[in-house]
């Protein structure tokens, strides 16, 4: 389960052309329905078979990563005129304004021996006629999909200025079996579905995994012991252990975002609080302390305070908090029970699970509460969790009743609503932040 | 061939249950266990008195709890109140786990799904809660008793209906050690 690094050096590769106004192509990726800029994306070169191969490959998966994005439309290859053989050469552009391409992504693939393979790639504006970008990338040849991953992630940050989130990974939880006996077993993918695993057997349920901002670690609730209780998984050495030593069941974990502490609610005497738990000195402290259900923390990204669920009003509502457990206000007050809060990566919004009329939705909202947006409807939408550029939201669907749940993603715009592809049914997507 | 014997005791606890008044809303959940009886109970012509098994409900077991206690509470919608059913089912556990001090029971919390994930485990553990503080309040020593929440995570009914939602919101009392075997 290593991540194993990849050497990215951003090629800074001097070519004769004037680089200077290269700023004609930029995506806005605020708006609700754009047009997906027109991207021609040939096969990768390379001087073998193998070497073609492998080129073929890693360009299939950057095209379906950038076509999943929704902001682009991979022209089909069939089309093309040229073919960019040599990627070192500056591209015919009229030929590829012939067919309409706004951009054009040229790479290379190199065997250099059986343990490593490098990828050189070129974007170009095929308007301003100037090279946008190039770099090189080293890895060993199982690792080829992270090499496209971040292809595609390069590309995305180059055109729409924020930064990508295709080299990614998503933990969840896979579910089998009959409504009745359900089989829940964690498991991790990449984000677009492929290397699928499972890391727990199936012969007790878990639930509620989250990433720890390193992408290492993963905490979650497990029902392995005598009282359920969270967990931490250490993904480099597979190793699994109970977090903390408290007086009741233990739920709802999720890690600061400097990966130093967990917070989570505990059940006293039938009551869930909320505790937050120091990581290095293992010593808990108390947060909330209300009669009422306080449960589903999420830190803001800068640390300084905590969004949650309390029923304190009378039904499950969105309450924030500072980290200390002090100045406790509610922020949801439109109709509906609002749970599962998530603060986003930027801190602007928090996205949110909301139950109205029989139905369920994903929503987000400021840290104010204001600017309520509901994204999704479906008989059963629950637990979203965000990209770590703050774009894009996962979460688990029923779509209908007795429907096995799916993961699901869709843009903060509420546009391209799409299923995320997984071996079997699935729930509770967590998405890591980009790999290092 | 069996032989079924269902004892008086038995018969008068089943028909207790099936005219019980239910959960208030939606839908009356049907009662599962008793049920199965009902529908056993079927007396196959005897042949032999004597070298037949006899089936009987053996008192102290869990089979006896289950069926003249009763293992199982229901409650309104995020609600974790004991109705009056619940407290007459809970009377009767209490009663009966006075009558076999060694009986030690997990009381598990349930959700029906119309409610997210931890906002049903927290909820389940107040449903746990509620009917433990209850049978420790008719004189049932607390050591004896240990709760878990299961949240939506195990519903008896799969199906996405009131009459299954009313069922999957329960508290169901598993004996886990001390019965008559």
């Amino acid at each position: 389960m290593t991540i194993r690094k990849i050497t990215l050096i951003i090629g800074i590769i001097v070519f004769g052309l004037a680089s200077g106004a290269n700023a004609a192509l930029e995506i806005d990726i605020t708006r609700g329905h754009l047009d997906p800029t027109p991207l021609a994306l040939p096969d990768f070169s390379g001087s073998s078979v193998p070497e073609r191969e492998l080129g073929q490959k890693i360009a299939e998966v950057v095209r379906a990563d950038l076509e999943r994005s929704g902001l682009f439309r991979v022209l089909d290859p069939a089309s093309y005129i040229e073919q960019q053989r040599n990627i070192d050469m500056q591209p015919k552009f009229a030929e590829w304004r012939v067919i309409k391409a706004d951009a054009l992504l040229a790479g290379r693939v190199v065997i250099e021996d059986e343990n490593r393979i490098r990828v050189d790639m070129r974007l170009w504006d095929v308007f301003a006629e100037s090279h946008l970008l190039g770099q090189q990338m080293g890895t060993t040849p199982e690792n080829w999909r992270r090499i496209a991953h971040k292809i595609a992630d390069s590309i995305y940050q180059k055109l729409t200025g924020e930064s990508g989130y295709f080299d990614t990974r998503i933990v969840y939880i896979a579910e089998s079996g009959p409504k009745t006996n359900r089989t829940k077993r964690l498991a991790i993918m990449d984000q677009d579905g492929a290397n699928s695993t499972f890391l727990t057997p199936g012969s007790y349920t878990v639930l509620t995994p989250r990433f720890s901002p390193t992408a290492q670690q993963i905490t979650y609730l497990s029902y392995s012991t005598m009282v359920p209780s969270v967990f931490l998984f250490n993904i480099e050495t597979g190793r699994q252990e109970v977090l903390g030593d408290f007086p009741g069941m233990t739920f709802a974990p999720r890690f600061s975002p400097d990966g130093k502490k967990v917070i989570m609610s505990l059940v006293q005497n039938g009551n869930s609080d909320i505790w937050v738990m120091d990581l290095r000195t293992r010593t808990r402290t108390r947060l909330t302390s209300s009669p009422a259900i306080d449960t589903s923390p999420s830190f803001s990204p800068d640390g300084s305070k905590i969004v949650f669920n309390s029923d304190r009003g009378g039904s499950p509502q969105l309450y924030i908090m500072n980290v200390d457990g002090s100045d406790i206000h509610r922020i949801s007050f439109n109709k509906g029970r609002y749970s599962a809060p998530v603060w986003s990566p930027r801190g602007d919004l928090i996205a949110f699970t909301k139950q109205l009329k029989g139905k369920f939705h994903i929503g987000v909202m400021r840290p104010d509460g204001q600017g309520e947006r509901i994204l999704t409807t479906a008989y059963l939408d629950e637990g979203p969790t965000w990209s770590p550029n703050g774009r894009v939201l996962m979460f688990s669907r029923e779509a209908r009743p007795g429907s096995g749940p799916q993961i699901w993603s869709v843009d903060l715009t509420g546009a391209n609503l799409r299923k995320v592809i997984t071996p079997g049914d699935s729930s509770d997507p967590a998405w890591s932040p980009l790999i290092e | 061939m069996k032989i079924q014997l269902i004892s008086l005791a038995a018969v008068f606890a089943i028909s207790a249950c099936a005219s019980e008044p239910k959960v208030a809303e939606p839908v009356a959940p049907a009662a599962p266990e008793p049920q199965h009886q009902v529908s056993s109970h079927r007396v196959t012509p005897v042949q032999s008195h004597t070298t037949q098994p006899i089936h009987t409900v053996t008192p102290g077991s869990i089979e006896d709890f289950a069926t003249n206690a009763g293992d199982r509470v229901y409650f309104a919608y995020d609600s974790y109140t004991l109705s009056s059913e619940a407290r007459a089912v809970l009377a009767k556990q209490a009663a009966w786990l006075n009558s076999y001090p060694r009986v030690r029971l997990l009381i598990a919390g349930n959700c029906d799904e119309r409610g997210t994930r931890e906002y049903n485990l927290a909820l389940g553990a107040r449903r746990a809660s509620a009917v433990k503080e209850y049978l420790v309040n008719l004189g049932v020593d607390p050591s004896r008793l240990t709760t878990i929440s299961y949240g939506k995570e195990r519903p008896i009914d799969p199906r996405s209906t009131n009459a299954a939602w009313s069922i999957n919101r329960n508290a169901h009392s598993a004996i886990v050690s001390g019965a008559v075997s």
